[in-house]
């Protein structure tokens, strides 16, 4: 081997050692920053994004941080992020205690937007889900000990849809009524100025990002009535009259008082009105 | 050897303390210019540019957005809109003709740190030299945008990236980036020269590769000038450029600084008391080709 081709060999070999420690260096970085996005990048619940905003995960790859919705909002609710806050670095959210939307017509965070982030597509802020009232506390809610609030129903937006008011009998005092607010999510855009209005030192109802705030039915479930109704028909083994396994000369009927024993009457010298018993000295004089 | 504690005298007993730092100077009020417009709207509420760098729309009519950013987002699925679209192409095709690092050293917030973390490693002598290669920029540019691609949860590099962070920190709010910029101060003094910008930035090699043929140069248009001080190397934040334009004359190579590693921050013009440097064009004709060319003219009239 000459001594420039040895040269060149040492070369190479330094060459292709530094670019390998350079690609471990670099993928250890990577391995770092996916392992950090994903715990930097679970929404905590008190932290609501705007109107429109994509699901959480497309979300966080649409937005770019430049806060133009923070800007245009025009009640300055939104925040952007900070290092150290709960949410991902620099994207936008508000707190429903302290700053509820507003709920504008014309919507100009999504319109400020430039990446779809805040889909477009919503032009009617009442279909905006943000997220979703929740009545969590109904052991500190003053509805519940009978007392009239119904702050939360009187502030909703969406009157009489999103929260409405259930009476039921207030047990305790024996004669009045209890108000309780229910909340409808076909209706509830996660506003939060509920939370917000709400009376108590700490919220009852809140407003929680919509993957929290919401149950899902598995995915097999079928309500038995609800494919009926959409088929037509029974999807099983089609319906047949309910019958009662008596004895014979026995029938049940709900209305005639339940078990009815056929002949009975007949054969019984007693009435089968219990007055009667009580009145027959007096009729016999 | 360079003495350190004389950098830069000479060129200020030649051409004035003002002169020997105008590019400096107009750096500094460049970035913190920029900064001005973001914050005269949260500040005083005269809103001249709102939002951030990432994307930013100026008296409500002209819209600019990052590309390396919105690159990041595309790639995570995204179809960005027509404001979006609009503001890219003109931050493109800025960046694309006066040089993509241009946003390093004119525009970048960071920058104003590395810079002083560098003036301070001068005047404590600190010479810790490290073993990142200045490749290592691009590989962290090719991970940032393959991590939208292969990890779910979006822009991943964005939840770090600490110049976007120091400048929306500034606008919107710090938190706790400061901690970031800080360790990006520290790294530069105490680990590496230029460690942050000239190694490891993603953003800065993204405008780099954005500006690899941009028309904005500096040029060692004089360099039969250069008397060897070397002050230009010391105070260069991408020292490999200037070699070939300012020592290739016998190779025949152009005085050009062509390396897009090239800033265009104009230290070296203002450092050099030869007035060696001086921004030109890419096509600029050498100044010995063009004498040449005089003299023949004359030489024909004559």
């Amino acid at each position: 081997m000459s001594e420039t081709e040895r040269k060149n060999e040492i070369n190479r070999r330094q060459f292709l050692g530094n670019m390998l420690k350079t690609a471990c260096g670099v993928g250890l970085v990577g391995l770092g920053l996916g392992a950090y996005s994903k715990r930097a990048s679970s929404l905590p619940a008190d932290y609501i994004r705007p109107p429109g905003a994509l699901p959480e995960e497309d979300f966080l790859g649409a937005c770019i941080r430049c806060g133009l919705c923070v800007r245009d909002c025009p009640y300055d609710i939104l925040f952007l992020g900070e290092v150290g806050d709960k949410v991902a670095t620099g994207t936008p959210y508000f707190v429903a205690r302290t700053g509820p939307c507003e709920m504008c017509e014309d919507i100009p965070c999504v319109v400020a937007c430039p990446t779809n982030a805040l889909d477009h597509d919503l032009k009617d802020i009442e279909e905006s889900r943000m997220g979703l009232a929740v009545l969590i506390d109904q052991e500190n809610c003053i509805a519940f000990h009978g007392l009239r609030c119904e702050v939360c129903f009187n502030v909703c937006p969406i009157r009489n849809r999103a929260i409405t008011l259930d009476m039921q009998h207030n047990v305790r005092s024996g004669k009045h009524a209890l108000f309780i607010p229910v909340v409808h999510s076909d209706a509830c855009t996660g506003c939060g100025l509920c939370e917000r209005a709400c009376i108590l030192e700490e919220a009852a109802i809140k407003v929680f990002p919509m993957h929290l705030a919401k149950g899902e039915l598995g995915k097999h479930y079928r309500l038995g009535w609800k494919e009926k109704e959409k088929a037509g028909k029974s999807l099983v083994t089609p319906d047949t009259e309910h019958r009662y396994n008596l004895p014979e000369g026995v029938r049940y009927d709900l209305q005639g008082e339940g078990l009815i024993i056929e002949g009975e009457a007949e054969e019984t010298p007693f009435s089968s009105n219990p007055l009667d018993t009580l009145n027959s000295g007096f009729m016999d004089k | 050897m360079v003495d350190m504690t004389k950098l830069g005298d000479d060129a200020i007993a030649a051409k004035g303390w003002f002169k020997s730092h105008k590019f400096l100077i107009l750096r500094r009020l460049s970035q913190l210019g920029i900064l001005a417009l973001f914050l005269t709207g949260p500040w005083f509420g005269i809103w001249i540019v709102k939002g951030n760098l990432a994307s930013s729309l100026t008296l409500d009519f002209l819209p600019l957005t990052d590309p390396y950013v919105l690159l990041q987002a595309m790639l995570s699925g995204v179809v960005p809109e027509t404001a979006a679209i609009i503001g890219v192409v003109i931050v493109l095709a800025f960046y694309f003709l006066v040089g993509g690092r241009v946003y390093c050293s004119w525009v970048c917030p960071v920058n104003m740190v590395t810079d002083l973390a560098a003036w301070l490693r001068r005047k404590l002598g600190i010479r810790t030299t490290s073993q990142i290669s200045r490749s290592t920029r691009y590989w962290m540019l090719v991970l940032t945008l393959i991590l939208p691609l292969v990890v779910a949860g979006g822009i991943i590099w964005e939840l770090v990236n600490p110049v976007s962070m120091m400048f929306r920190g500034i606008v919107f709010g710090m938190g706790a980036a400061w901690i970031m910029v800080l360790g990006i101060f520290l790294f530069d003094l105490i680990v590496a020269k230029d460690g942050w910008c000239g190694h490891i930035c993603p953003v800065g090699a993204f405008y780099n590769l954005l500006g690899s043929k941009s028309l904005l140069k500096v040029n060692a248009v004089q360099r039969q000038a250069c008397n060897d001080c070397m002050e230009c190397y010391v105070i260069c934040p991408e020292p490999q450029v200037i070699k070939p334009a300012l020592q290739g004359e016998k190779k025949g190579l152009s005085p050009v600084i062509l390396s897009s590693d090239c800033t265009n921050c104009g230290r070296c013009i203002d450092i050099c008391a030869k007035d060696v440097f001086s921004y030109g064009g890419r096509h600029a004709k050498k100044i010995d080709e063009y004498k040449r060319e005089v003299e023949v003219n004359r030489g024909v009239r004559a």
